[in-house]
């Protein structure tokens, strides 16, 4: 009998997706495992296919070939509700329910879930705190009223909402000013390290994937180019890897599909 | 009058009120259920958009004759109130719920929430200002298509605005037309009240909760004028379906909308109440609608003309003897109908070609032929209906040899008298009863090759309520040959001239010549036109 915690939290298999007739896939032939407490920063150009792995994964999508495993079960064999209800997601912009407050933003799939509302309201408390939203400001504001690094925090707080082992993120940081994300990603690296959760992180931005990311898996047009560590990274002899890394030097936060292509 | 205005009113805000909010029961699931689904959206909303382009007139024409959705009343009003509202509502349904932010919808399905919930939590509550602005249009619409119902017996406000258009009255047409534009105004404020209320609440700000008291005071009040409206006419709800059902001693008289034909409904239905029978009266019922009803058995008797019985509905070709037309609609109608005619009631309402007194006393004119030879100079204008009859305008300018100096303008019947007065043409077709003659000094034309069919005024009755009614063949027998046309036109005048209310004058005119007084004053109250 496999070790329970030996296996992969998830795992992709060969996965091949083609949008109903495109002609090329999106991705082609990715391969991919995620380890318990392990973050896989995704790194690669616009259109590489990073937002669509993620879709992959909660079931949001399904592979036209290949398989993806959450758990050691295919997306295919899950109850996509019930799938999704025990992954954390956050969006680039959030994606905040503009007509909920940020308590109710917050306790949204706990109360799905059918939590008891005097337990949602303690957990949303102890979750805004922890994103270092004082509750007392916050609760019953409006998206509306928020900063776009405040709004972040609370697309944060709730993927963690209902305790989830696995959070995927999408470019969560990608539209706020460089000060709030280098804010934001100390933070990240905090709750990571305190909660232990596994993430697939996906970012356009290199400093961000090694800064995040146990792992760095660099895509592109669809095919994993690189999956290695950090230091692996910094010394890969891959050229897209290689404009990347020029990033890291060059004043200012210029990503490689902004800069003329090689 | 008030009471009566009030009672319209609050009529027309009921139909609004029920035909918006059916729309809306209809239209927002619908609009739900396509706006995710490309190709049938494209189907629905093309459906829809067709039926809002059919004129409300035609649409009211076409719903008429179907079982379950039309006949006369509220119900055909209904449903074509419910086709026009249905549009906005949809495309506002559809246009809202696709213009939620897309990456909202993705974190809501992207959380585990369900199609269902997704729907009810996130899309429904963002489209639903722009839902609301839907059927805040839906039902502004509805304000004006209702005034239109009137004309299938729907009662509102239109009742007023058609009766003014007809007895060339303005005041009351504005009195019709005014409180209905009032209440478009009304309606459309409280709705944009709402679309705020629901805006502010959706995106959480802070007057909220006052603008949402106010709405609700507001509806309060309306509810109330609607619930007083129908209080105020309690008596005589006009829906109650009589003699089919059993109920004797209860007779549903009819008329089409004109002055002349409203007096001849209260003179019989007067008659009716003198000698003890319940009456319900439905008067002002336009097109052929009194014959449908009757078939129908909504009515069990209204005034008719030989003409129109025997060319336009028994579809001949015109007659010119009295007697022979008279003859053969009366055999026909039992035979084909199991209708009865009633013996004529003494005058006729011909065709009457009509020009200004003071052209026909300076070019000295009494006959058609004589008249011929200046229709090169002259404009004409006809109602619709004689432009396209049998024994209209076709045969009657190949009769004379008539050559007009343009085509001859169609216009309402009601407006020709009018157009005629002030000079807009210069001869028209009316009705030889027609009070107007007199009050705008017209002068009728000579019919000197009888071209004209004569319209025997009768009445026309079910032979069923005929038979469980025995007092309504003895109303019908003491009207008969009771009404030259001279004094016909009286009465046509002391309405459209002196603006006496019919059944007034049917009263004044019947204790004039002696004749029993109506049971009760049911008359002012049910039907005061």
């Amino acid at each position: 009998m496999p070790d329970p915690t030996s296996q992969p939290l998830v795992e992709l298999r060969d996965v091949m997706f083609r949008r109903e007739g495109a002609e090329r896939p999106v991705l082609d032939g990715v391969s991919l495992r995620l380890a318990r407490g392990e973050t896989i920063a995704l790194l690669g150009p616009s259109g590489c296919g990073k937002t669509t792995l993620l879709r992959l994964v909660n079931g949001l999508l399904l592979p036209s070939a290949g398989e993806v495993l959450v758990e050691g079960r295919a997306t295919t064999a899950w109850d996509p509700i019930t799938l999704r209800r025990g992954i954390g997601y956050v969006l680039q912009d959030a994606g905040l329910f503009p007509h909920f407050s940020v308590a109710r933003n917050v306790g949204l799939v706990p109360t799905l879930l059918g939590w008891a509302p005097a337990r949602v309201a303690a957990r949303v408390d102890e979750l805004l705190e922890l994103v270092g939203l004082p509750p007392r400001v916050f609760a019953e504001r409006r998206p509306r009223e928020l900063s776009g690094g405040e709004r972040q925090r609370v697309g944060v707080a709730r993927a963690l909402a209902a305790d989830p082992p696995l959070l995927l993120l999408d470019e969560p940081f990608g539209a706020l000013d460089p000060l709030t994300r280098l804010a934001l990603q100390r933070e990240f690296l905090r709750l990571q390290t305190a909660l232990g959760k596994s993430a697939l992180f996906v970012t356009h931005d290199a400093r961000e994937a090694l800064l995040v990311g146990t792992r760095v898996v660099l895509l592109d047009e669809g095919r994993v180019l690189l999956d290695a560590t950090p230091a692996e990274f910094l010394a890969a002899d891959v050229p897209l890897a290689r404009a990347f890394r020029e990033m890291l030097d060059a004043p200012g936060q210029v990503a490689p599909e902004d800069a003329p292509s090689p | 009058m008030t009471r009566e205005l009030t009672r319209l009113a609050a009529e027309h805000l009921l139909l609004v009120v029920a035909a918006t909010a059916a729309a809306a029961a209809l239209g927002v699931p619908l609009g739900l259920f396509v706006a995710r689904r490309r190709r049938l959206q494209q189907a629905v909303m093309t459906l829809v958009g067709a039926l809002q382009t059919v004129p409300s007139l035609a649409l009211f024409g076409l719903l008429l004759p179907l079982p379950l959705v039309g006949g006369v009343g509220v119900r055909t009003a209904l449903v074509a109130m419910v086709v026009y509202a249905l549009l906005p509502i949809l495309r506002n349904t559809v246009v809202g719920v696709s213009g939620v932010d897309p990456s909202v919808r993705e974190a809501a399905t992207a959380m585990g929430m369900t199609p269902r919930q997704v729907l009810l939590q996130v899309e429904l509550p963002l489209a639903a200002g722009v839902i609301v602005a839907g059927i805040r249009l839906a039902a502004v619409i509805g304000v004006g298509v209702a005034t239109i119902g009137a004309a299938v017996g729907a009662g509102g406000l239109g009742t007023l605005i058609f009766r003014g258009l007809r007895m060339n009255d303005d005041r009351l047409l504005l009195t019709g037309a005014a409180p209905a534009a009032a209440m478009a105004l009304l309606i459309d404020a409280w709705l944009a009240g709402l679309t705020r209320a629901i805006d502010a609440r959706v995106l959480g700000r802070p007057r909220a909760r006052a603008l949402g008291a106010a709405l609700t005071l507001s509806a309060a009040a309306a509810v109330a004028l609607m619930t007083w409206g129908q209080l105020a006419h309690a008596g005589g709800a006009p829906s109650a379906r009589p003699t089919t059902t059993g109920d004797v001693k209860r007779v549903i008289v009819g008329s089409k909308d004109f002055s002349e034909q409203v007096i001849l409904g209260e003179l019989l239905a007067q008659e009716l109440e003198a000698r003890g029978v319940e009456v319900v009266r439905r008067f002002e019922l336009g097109g052929s609608l009194c014959h449908q009803a009757l078939l129908s058995g909504e009515l069990d008797v209204y005034p008719e003309y030989t003409g129109t019985a025997f060319t336009a509905l028994l579809h001949h070709p015109p007659l010119t003897d009295p007697a022979e037309v008279y003859r053969r609609v009366t055999d026909e109608y039992r035979a084909s109908f199991d209708l009865e005619v009633s013996a004529p009631l003494g005058f006729r309402n011909d065709f009457a070609i009509l020009v200004r007194g003071e052209d026909a006393r300076r070019l000295h004119l009494t006959t058609l032929s004589q008249a011929a030879a200046f229709a090169p100079t002259w404009q004409a204008g006809f109602g619709q209906d004689f432009m396209s009859r049998q024994d209209g305008y076709p045969g009657f300018a190949r009769t004379y040899g008539l050559q007009f100096r343009a085509p001859p303008r169609e216009m309402d019947l009601s407006l020709t008298y009018r157009a005629l007065a002030e000079r807009q043409v210069d001869l028209i077709a009316g009705d030889s009863t027609n009070g107007l003659i007199d009050a705008l000094d017209l002068v009728a034309l000579e019919d000197d090759r009888r071209y004209f069919p004569p319209y025997q005024a009768v009445f026309v009755a079910r032979r069923r309520a005929l038979a469980e009614v025995p007092a309504l063949a003895a109303a019908l027998a003491a009207l008969g040959g009771a009404l030259p046309t001279a004094t016909m036109r009286r009465l046509n005048h002391e309405v459209d001239g002196d603006k006496r209310l019919p059944a007034d004058v049917a009263r004044a005119w019947r204790a004039s010549r002696g004749a029993l007084p109506a049971g009760r004053d049911a008359a002012t109250r049910e039907m005061i036109p």
